[in-house]
C-alpha cells in the first residue's frame, strides 16, 4: 500500500505526508505529543484538508462544555463494532487535531471527532457529519470562549445548516435543547444532569424558564423540554424501544452515566445495536489519564480533571462518598481561562472537615476561596509534593486543564 | 427579622451571577461574622419581590438577555430603589454599573432605561475589554490599589453627581481612564475576581457604611499573598 491514500488529491496527500512527518519529528525531539503539530502543518499547506480527509467516511462530531473526551472515547469504542475508527482522543480537539487524527488512519471508514465548542461550526461545516452530539453547555473560560449564550447561538446556526445529520442532544439542558430545537433530525436524551445556573432566562426570547421536577418550559415562547427518546435511569438506560440496559461502567459518577447514554444513542444512530454499544463502551477506564490512580511513596492518588463550575460541582459529588484527603490544583493559563472568578461558583464548602492542600500556579487564589469557605488547608504549589505531604493511603487529586495535563505528564514520566 | 443582624441581599443571582460575583456576598458575610457582627445573606431570585429592608445589596454581572430581564424585574419591584432612599449600601458589579445608571445602549444600538440610581450612561465600546486591572483610589475613598479582572463590552460615562471609584493604571475600566462610580452609598465597579475577595479594603468600607463603625483589622494571610501576586502579575 502507498504511503498516501489514493483517493486524496495530490495537494492534500502531500500536506498529510509532511504533517505526519512533523508529528513524528515533534515526538522524537521531545517537543510535544504530536497531537496537533502535524495537523497544523497539513492545514497550512491545504486549508481544505479537513473536508478532503473526511470525504467518503461516516463522521460523528462530539461537542459540549464537559465530558467531550470521555464521550468521544466511548463512542469510538462503540462504533468500532462497525469497522476501523479514526479518532482524536488525546483532547486535541481543534481542526489541527482532527487533521492529525484523520491523517494517521487514512483508510478508516469511520471518524469520531471531539470538537471544541467554538470550532464546532467550522468543523461541522467541513466534515459533513452524519451524527453530531451536543452534551451540555455551561459557563467555561468566559474570557476565552465567551458567554454561554454566544456559544449556544453559534451552535444553533451551525445545526440549522447541517443536512442529513442526526443531532444527539441532551434535553435536560436548556441551552443544548435550544441549539438543537430546529434540527431536521434530532434524538433527545434525558441525561438527568444539567447545570441550571446559566439558563434562568430563555436563550431564544429572554423570558424566564420555569422548572417543574424534570420538566421545564419557557414562559415566553414554545421552547420546552422535548419528550426524550433515550433515558438515563440510575446506573441503567432505557432505549427508544423501552429496553432497559444496565450500564455497569468502570468510570465513576452520574456524569459518566450521562456520557455513556449520549454515546450509546450516537452509536445507535451510526448503526450499532444499543446492547453492543454499551458492552463496548463500559470498558473505558482511563481517559487520557483521567480517573487513573498513581502510586507515590505509599499514597495512591486518583487523578480527576475538572475545568469549570459544573465540572467541579460534579467531581465534588464523586469524591463525597469516601472522606479521603484532597489536593486541589488550579492554574489560569490561556487554555484554562485567565479569570478565576469561577472558583466562587464552586461549592468548596462541601470539603469542610477534610484534609485539603491548595496547589497549582494559582494556589493562593484557591486558598482565599477555601478560607472564606471555612475549609482548613495548607498551600503547596507543586502538586506532586502536595501528594507526598498527605497521610499515606488514598488521596483525591482534582486539577483543572493545564494543571491536570502537566501533572499527568510528570506522573507518567515518574512511572 | 432581627434588628441586630446585617442583611446582605444577593440580588438576582440566577440572572446576574455569571462571573462568581456571589463571592462578594460571602466575603461581606464572613468578614462581619468573624468579627462578631451578625450577618446573613438573603438571596432574591427572579420572580420574587425585592425587599427594601436589607442593609447591603449586592448586584453582579450577567449576560445581555439576563441583564435586560433583571433590570425589568428591578424596575417592576422597586425595593432596591426604596432602600437607597433609606441609606442602604449597594455594590454593583459590571452589569450593576450599567443598570444602575440613567440608560445603557447595547451593541445593537437599542437604548434601555436604567434604574436612575447613579448619574451615568453606558454604551457599547468598540472591543471587549478583557484582562487584569490595576487602579489607584480616587478621592481618598480607600487605601491600597484596586485589583480585579474585567470582561465587558460596555463603556460608562459619569455625570457630575457620580464620582469615580479609582483611576486606571492597567486595563480599561469605565473608559480607559477612570474606573467605577460612587454616589452616596452606592459603589460600582467593572471589576470581577470577584472584587471583594481581591480588595478586602473595599469590603470593609461597605461594612463601615452599613454598621456605622470602622471594623477591626482582620489579617488573612492568603488574601495578602493573593493581592501581592495579582498586583505583581498586572504591573
Amino acid at each position: 500500500m502507498n504511503d498516501s491514500p489514493a483517493r486524496l488529491p495530490l495537494r492534500t496527500a502531500a500536506a498529510v505526508k509532511l504533517g505526519n512527518l512533523s508529528s513524528t519529528l515533534s515526538q522524537k525531539m521531545g517537543l510535544g505529543a504530536g497531537g496537533m503539530i502535524g495537523g497544523r502543518v497539513a492545514l497550512k499547506l491545504d486549508p481544505q484538508a479537513l473536508n478532503r480527509l473526511t470525504q467518503g467516511r461516516r463522521v460523528a462530531v462530539v461537542t459540549g462544555t464537559n465530558g467531550k473526551t470521555t464521550s468521544t472515547m466511548m463512542l469510538a469504542r462503540a462504533v468500532g463494532a462497525l469497522g476501523e475508527v479514526a479518532t482524536n482522543h488525546s483532547g486535541a480537539n481543534m481542526p489541527d487535531g482532527h487533521v492529525t487524527a484523520l491523517s494517521k488512519q487514512p483508510d478508516a471508514p469511520y471518524a469520531v471527532l471531539e470538537c471544541d465548542e467554538a470550532y464546532f461550526p467550522s468543523v461541522a461545516g467541513a466534515s459533513n457529519p452524519s451524527v453530531a452530539v451536543i452534551l451540555n453547555l455551561s459557563r467555561d473560560q468566559l474570557d476565552r470562549v465567551g458567554e454561554v449564550r454566544t456559544i449556544e447561538r453559534s451552535l444553533r446556526d451551525a445545526v440549522d445548516k447541517l443536512q442529513n445529520c442526526t443531532i444527539i442532544a441532551n434535553c435536560d439542558d436548556v441551552m443544548v435543547t435550544s441549539a438543537a430545537w430546529n434540527a431536521s433530525k434530532v434524538v433527545w436524551v434525558a441525561t438527568g444532569t444539567g447545570w441550571h445556573h446559566d439558563s434562568a432566562s430563555c436563550p431564544r426570547c429572554g423570558n424566564p424558564i420555569r422548572w417543574q421536577g424534570e420538566h421545564w418550559h419557557c414562559t415566553g415562547c414554545d421552547l420546552s423540554r422535548p419528550h426524550p427518546n433515550w433515558i438515563t435511569a440510575d446506573e441503567a438506560m432505557i432505549t427508544p424501544d423501552h429496553q432497559k440496559l444496565e450500564l455497569r461502567l468502570t468510570l465513576p459518577g452520574k456524569f459518566n452515566q450521562a456520557n455513556a447514554v449520549m454515546a450509546s444513542a450516537a452509536a445507535h444512530a451510526m448503526g450499532v445495536p444499543a446492547d453492543e454499544a454499551v458492552r463496548r463502551l463500559r470498558g473505558v477506564s482511563n481517559v487520557s489519564g483521567r480517573y487513573r490512580t498513581i502510586q507515590r511513596n505509599g499514597r495512591s492518588a486518583r487523578l480527576l480533571l475538572s475545568k469549570n463550575p459544573a465540572g467541579w460541582s460534579e467531581t465534588l459529588t464523586v469524591v463525597k462518598e469516601a472522606n479521603h484527603p484532597a489536593v486541589l490544583v488550579i492554574n489560569a493559563q490561556e487554555a484554562d481561562g485567565r479569570d478565576l472568578s469561577w472558583l466562587w461558583d464552586v461549592p468548596f464548602e462541601r470539603l469542610q472537615g477534610r484534609t485539603v492542600i491548595a496547589s497549582g500556579e494559582r494556589a493562593t487564589d484557591l486558598a482565599v476561596r477555601l478560607t472564606y469557605a471555612e475549609v482548613q488547608h495548607t498551600i503547596v504549589p507543586d502538586p506532586l509534593k502536595a501528594i507526598d505531604q498527605m497521610p499515606q493511603g488514598a488521596v483525591e487529586v482534582i486539577a483543572n486543564y493545564t494543571a491536570f495535563r502537566d501533572l499527568n505528564a510528570r506522573a507518567a514520566a515518574d512511572e | 427579622m432581627s434588628e441586630s443582624t446585617i442583611q446582605i441581599a444577593l440580588v438576582l443571582p440566577d440572572l446576574l451571577g455569571t462571573y462568581g460575583d456571589f463571592g462578594n456576598a460571602v466575603v461581606l458575610e464572613k468578614r462581619m461574622t468573624w468579627r462578631g457582627i451578625k450577618a446573613e445573606i438573603v438571596p432574591i431570585n427572579y420572580g420574587q419581590p425585592v425587599p427594601d429592608s436589607c442593609d447591603i445589596y449586592v448586584v453582579g454581572g450577567g449576560e445581555d438577555t439576563a441583564q435586560t430581564l433583571a433590570v425589568k424585574h428591578l424596575r417592576e419591584h422597586p425595593g432596591l430603589q426604596r432602600a437607597v432612599t433609606k441609606n442602604a449600601v449597594v455594590l454593583g458589579v459590571c452589569a450593576g454599573i450599567q443598570i444602575f445608571g440613567e440608560s445603557f445602549t447595547r451593541a445593537d444600538n437599542v437604548t434601555h432605561p436604567g434604574m436612575g440610581l447613579i448619574d451615568s450612561t453606558s454604551h457599547a465600546g468598540g472591543s471587549r475589554a478583557i484582562g487584569e486591572v490595576l487602579a489607584e483610589p480616587a478621592n481618598g475613598l480607600f487605601e491600597g490599589v484596586l485589583s480585579g479582572f474585567e470582561n465587558h463590552q460596555g463603556r460608562t460615562v459619569l455625570g457630575p453627581a457620580a464620582r469615580p471609584l479609582a483611576h486606571v493604571k492597567v486595563g480599561t475600566g469605565n473608559d480607559g481612564s477612570v474606573e467605577g462610580a460612587v454616589q452616596g452609598r452606592i459603589l460600582c465597579t467593572y471589576l470581577h475576581g470577584p472584587v471583594l475577595p481581591r480588595n478586602p479594603q473595599i469590603a470593609d468600607l461597605l461594612i463601615e457604611w452599613a454598621t456605622g463603625v470602622k471594623p477591626a483589622p482582620l489579617d488573612l494571610p492568603a488574601v495578602t499573598a493573593m493581592r501581592a501576586e495579582r498586583v505583581k502579575a498586572a504591573s
